[in-house]
């Protein structure tokens, strides 16, 4: 009924505001003894007043802003590499804030200053080749120097990481990260999509992932056997669109136990160990002070983006195809909520590509440890790695403890 | 025989065309005349504009206020993708993508290009019509068509497309994973493939035009800056939008005959696909080999408008004509070797980022160049504030704020961190849009006169653009901090950061209020505009033959418009198009038809 009410309202309004528009038009164009192209004196001094008023209005609202909110609200940099970042943006900064306040206040002023004045006419000024020899020449050498401060900053960022960085893999798939630490060899395990199963979600490949990966897809309950056996159940009766949909199903899982196979075939059981020892963590992500890493990230579905803010990382997680980052986090969470003055504060890995309806939701939250903290936290995962974990579930469908490894990290901050 | 362009041919031709009646079906609706497929053109993106401003309005509404319900929300999108009056996340993205592409294709390219190319090439050229009627006639039709189909896709039962208007796959390619890239988007991409068919069509005629149809004495470097900047336009549209349709083409073949060009091991909805060896990464270079020169389809244009504008109501020459060509081929051809800037984060090669950012810095100069003729334009003039003078300046305005952002953004290290998130969105829509609609209104006002025989009201123009500048700014220069403390684009809840960081949580939020209350403001600030316009086109003054004292042909025309556009011979060009204020004439003006007296330089 209110809004009802509102709505009403608003139309009666709308109605009577056009009314008025129509009025002020008439009576304006009736008033003047002029015609519409025919700017008179008064409105074109109070446009030009108007014009300062607003340059007023538009550098204050810019640097309220900037008082209000800052350079950035993401807080300093936390990672090695971030703060020559936020110095150079802020040399970036600066140049930029000069040329727009300069160009805008030569831009409004003049619009101001040389407004049309009885008796003054306009200088007949159509070029000059030394003028403009001194805004090609000035900008370009500006922007040499923006060019080679920017591209040394980006260079050591993309480098490739140091032989004994710490190698993380990042796994995303809509609408969450999973990490995967490379354990005690540093070496991450191979994978292949194809050995998705419920107690393989990274697609680790080892002898035995392959194995119930190609028994999973034979006879699984959704496996090639279990589809063909209904297809050519006479007793039961299919929807058109549904049968299609099996078939076009098995055909699929048929082709891909053809692979499956083939990468049995090619299979070098040496590489398991790699894969066993990985360890795979959920929800939050440690990591150690000081430490470099180098993340591996790896999509399942479609592309997201691994942005780390306050390390000042980001780097697309692409189906298909593995990409890096590497930094180094030099500061602690602790440390961080001090400075940040903000006892909930906490670093985060947000998705920043668009992934789907959840998109917003799809964060992992970062905890850096001191060292001496880390190792501690790692002590408590050393029974959990791939291995561990994959042939207890084998054993014993429902793992037990989830909450507990939750809780054992919370206490490791503390 | 409109095509023939010298003048002794045309005397006795076109006499007779003028006279003879024309049904209503082949005057307003299969019109073959240049001056009315412009104004159909104009018609079309205004109808555009006003959806994709709508869609602007509802999602902002949710950003501000998340999750609270709002009635305003419910009435448009119903209970099925506002239950409640609180937005559907699939929808949110649906609202992003589809107000994206409306405003850059079908408003800013079709609209602008479109409306203006059209009106003004055959009549500041001092041709009787386009190269080809025809062709032109299909190039709106084709508009048309594609405007439709897009609008049609927003009411199919899964949603419009849903992947943001780069339509990314594999997100596109995979209708399990978001419910818009089922029909939604096979509809978007049919709307864009014939969308790039009339674009094309009017391209490659606007380009001919200019070679052939120039009158006596129009020589290139005569040519208006209006012309040079739709030249340039058609060009860069000729070259980059086929690479666009290429791109569809394989998209709608992995979507619908099982290829795999951009689809590579994916398991999407508990199904694993048998896709292999695809490269989401190379749809990403296919699209922004046009998605960049894309960004200068759209500017280009509005500069064009501008430097006409800003000179005559400065009653100057524009300052630097020829720099002015010279850094709009710069920029056209620099815009076809920086499109990789969009994707230093992919995974691609970081050397291959670093070329593109010296090429995209480049960029900078011939900016930077056109920004300082124009304010050297303004200076020691005598300015006349027209409301699309008032526009003008505006887009000046806005060239520069959101051209220096873009330095930012094209440093590769500094992109980095701010890639993807709202500092771009900021960017882009004070650089391209404000400044491409501030463009297309400056156009609007200025040239209505010569569309529609009529004025528009002048106190209203005023009102429209000080509160369009106004909101305009309130609503782009607040969400550069929104993006500087980190946050994402393309979400649909900003509260989430609530849960890990209260201070950027406490920014993010405040300013978003901002931000949609000035959107609000903006949204309805068009409504005086669209009264002026509408309302002028039946009740306003008639107007004078030449309003704004020009040079330029299109003044030497009847106000009356007449097939042929000129009732006699065509004129005969004897100067450049900037001859104001000129020392030793009578009046601040000279029309390019005027000879030069004796003893007087051509400029």
């Amino acid at each position: 009924m209110g809004s009802k009410l509102i709505a009403l309202i608003v139309i009666v309004l709308g109605v009577i505001a056009i009314a008025q528009l129509v009025r002020v038009y008439e009576l304006s164009s009736k008033l003047r003894n002029r015609g519409e192209h025919e700017v008179s004196t008064g409105d074109n001094n109070l446009n030009a007043k108007l014009m300062l008023a607003f340059m007023v209005f538009f550098f204050g609202g810019f640097i309220w802003l900037m008082l209000t909110y800052g350079w950035s609200g993401r807080g300093d940099a936390a990672s090695v590499h971030g703060h020559g970042l936020d110095w150079l943006l802020n040399v970036n900064y600066v140049i930029i804030i000069a040329v727009f306040f300069l160009t805008n206040f030569l831009l409004f002023f003049f619009s101001w200053k040389y407004v049309r004045k009885a008796g003054v006419k306009a200088l007949y000024f159509s070029h000059d080749n030394k003028l403009e020899m001194i805004w090609t020449v000035v900008p370009a050498c500006v922007l040499a120097v923006i060019i080679i401060l920017g591209l040394k900053q980006w260079n050591e960022a993309t480098s490739a990481a140091v032989t004994d960085s710490t190698r993380i893999e990042l796994f995303s798939k809509q609408f969450d990260w999973t990490a995967r630490y490379s354990g005690l060899d540093n070496k991450l395990g191979k994978f292949d999509y194809k050995l998705t199963t419920d107690n393989n979600e990274l697609a680790l490949m080892t002898s035995e992932t392959i194995d119930s990966a190609i028994f999973n897809m034979e006879n699984g309950v959704t496996g090639i056997k279990a589809i063909a056996s209904k297809l050519n159940d006479k007793n039961i009766m299919l929807v058109p669109e549904d049968r299609e949909k099996m078939v076009s199903d098995l055909s699929r899982k048929q082709q891909l136990i053809r692979l499956l196979y083939q990468m049995k075939a090619r299979h070098n059981k040496n590489v398991d160990a790699s894969a066993w020892d990985d360890i795979i963590q959920k929800d939050t992500l440690y990591l150690c002070l000081n430490k470099e890493y180098e993340f591996n990230f790896r999509s399942k579905d479609v592309i997201h983006s691994a942005y780390f803010p306050h390390f000042r990382a980001q780097m697309n997680t692409v189906p298909g195809l593995t990409t890096r980052f590497k930094f180094i986090p030099d500061i602690t969470s602790v440390e961080m909520r001090k400075k940040m003055n903000n006892e909930k504060f906490n670093f985060v890995l947000m998705c920043n590509k668009i992934c789907g309806n959840a998109h917003y939701k799809m964060k992992m939250i970062i905890v850096v440890l001191s060292p001496t903290e880390f190792k501690s936290w790692m002590k408590t995962k050393q029974k959990q790695s791939f291995k561990d974990i994959y042939f207890a579930a084998a054993a014993e469908p429902v793992v037990a403890g989830a909450d507990s490894l939750a809780l054992t990290a919370e206490a490791v901050i503390k | 025989m409109a095509a023939v362009a010298h003048g002794h041919h045309d005397a006795h031709g076109h006499d007779d065309h003028g006279h003879h009646e024309e049904s209503f079906v082949s005057k307003y609706i299969f019109s073959q005349d240049h001056k009315m497929i412009g104004k159909q053109f104009l018609m079309t993106a205004v109808f555009m504009g006003i959806v994709a401003m709508l869609l602007s309005v509802l999602f902002r509404i949710q950003l501000a206020w998340p999750g609270e319900s709002s009635d305003f929300l419910s009435f448009f999108l119903g209970e099925k993708w506002a239950p409640g009056g609180v937005l559907k996340e699939d929808m949110y993205l649906g609202l992003v993508t589809i107000h994206g592409t409306i405003m850059v294709f079908f408003l800013l390219t079709g609209g602008l290009s479109g409306t203006f190319s059209n009106i003004l090439i055959p009549l500041q050229l001092g041709a009787r019509d386009m190269a080809s009627g025809f062709l032109n006639m299909l190039s709106y039709w084709f508009f048309l068509v594609s405007s439709i189909l897009m609008l049609c896709s927003m009411f199919v039962e899964t949603g419009p497309a849903m992947a943001g208007w780069t339509i990314y796959p594999p997100l596109s390619a995979l209708p399990q994973a978001v419910s818009g890239s089922g029909l939604g988007t096979t509809l978007w991409l049919f709307s864009m493939t014939i969308f790039i068919a009339g674009s094309l069509l009017g391209s490659l005629n606007y380009i001919v035009t200019v070679f052939n149809l120039r009158t006596i004495g129009m020589k290139m470097t005569r040519m208006p800056l209006t012309i040079w900047a739709f030249f340039i336009t058609a060009i860069l549209g000729v070259l980059s939008f086929p690479v666009l349709l290429s791109a569809c083409l394989l998209l709608v073949m992995d979507r619908l005959a099982g290829t795999s060009f951009y689809l590579s091991d994916i398991i999407v909805g508990g199904e694993m696909l048998t896709n292999h060896g695809g490269s989401p990464i190379l749809f990403q270079h296919l699209f922004w080999f046009l998605g960049h020169p894309e960004v200068y389809i759209v500017l280009l244009p509005a500069l064009g408008l501008s430097s006409e504008i800003i000179s005559i109501n400065s009653r100057k020459p524009i300052f630097g004509y020829r720099a002015m060509i010279g850094s709009m081929l710069a920029i056209g051809f620099l815009s076809f070797i920086v499109w990789a800037h969009h994707m230093f984060i992919t995974g691609m090669n970081p050397f291959l980022g670093s070329v593109f950012v010296f090429t995209t810095l480049l960029i900078a100069i011939p900016s930077a160049v056109k920004v300082f003729n124009y304010i050297t334009t303004l200076w020691k003039g005598s300015i006349i504030f027209t409301p699309a003078m008032m526009f003008a300046i505006g887009l000046v305005s806005t060239f520069i704020t959101g051209g220096v952002t873009g330095i930012i953004l094209a440093d590769a290290a500094l992109d980095i961190s701010i890639h993807d998130t709202m500092f771009v969105v900021a960017h882009f829509h004070v650089v391209m849009g404000l400044s491409a609609v501030f463009g297309m209104f400056a156009g609007v006002y200025h040239w209505f006169p010569k569309m529609y025989g009529k004025m528009m009201n002048l106190k209203l123009g005023y009102v429209h653009f000080w509160l369009t500048i106004v909101s305009g700014y309130g609503v782009f220069f607040p969400m550069h901090f929104v993006g500087l403390s980190g946050a994402p684009r393309r979400y649909y809840d900003y509260s989430v950061y609530g849960e890990f960081d209260t201070n950027a949580f406490n920014i993010i939020m405040d300013l978003n209020v901002i931000i949609t209350i000035f959107a609000i403001l903006g949204s309805l600030a068009q409504l005086v505009f669209l009264f002026n316009f509408f309302y002028s086109i039946y009740r306003g003054p008639k107007a004078p033959q030449n309003p704004w004292k020009a040079n330029t042909l299109e003044w030497t025309t009847p106000v009356e418009h007449i097939h042929g556009n000129w009732p006699g011979e065509l004129p005969t060009v004897h100067r450049w198009p900037y001859d104001y204020s000129k020392p030793g004439a009578e009046e601040d003006f000279i029309s390019q038809i005027v000879p030069l007296a004796e003893g007087e330089e051509e400029h």
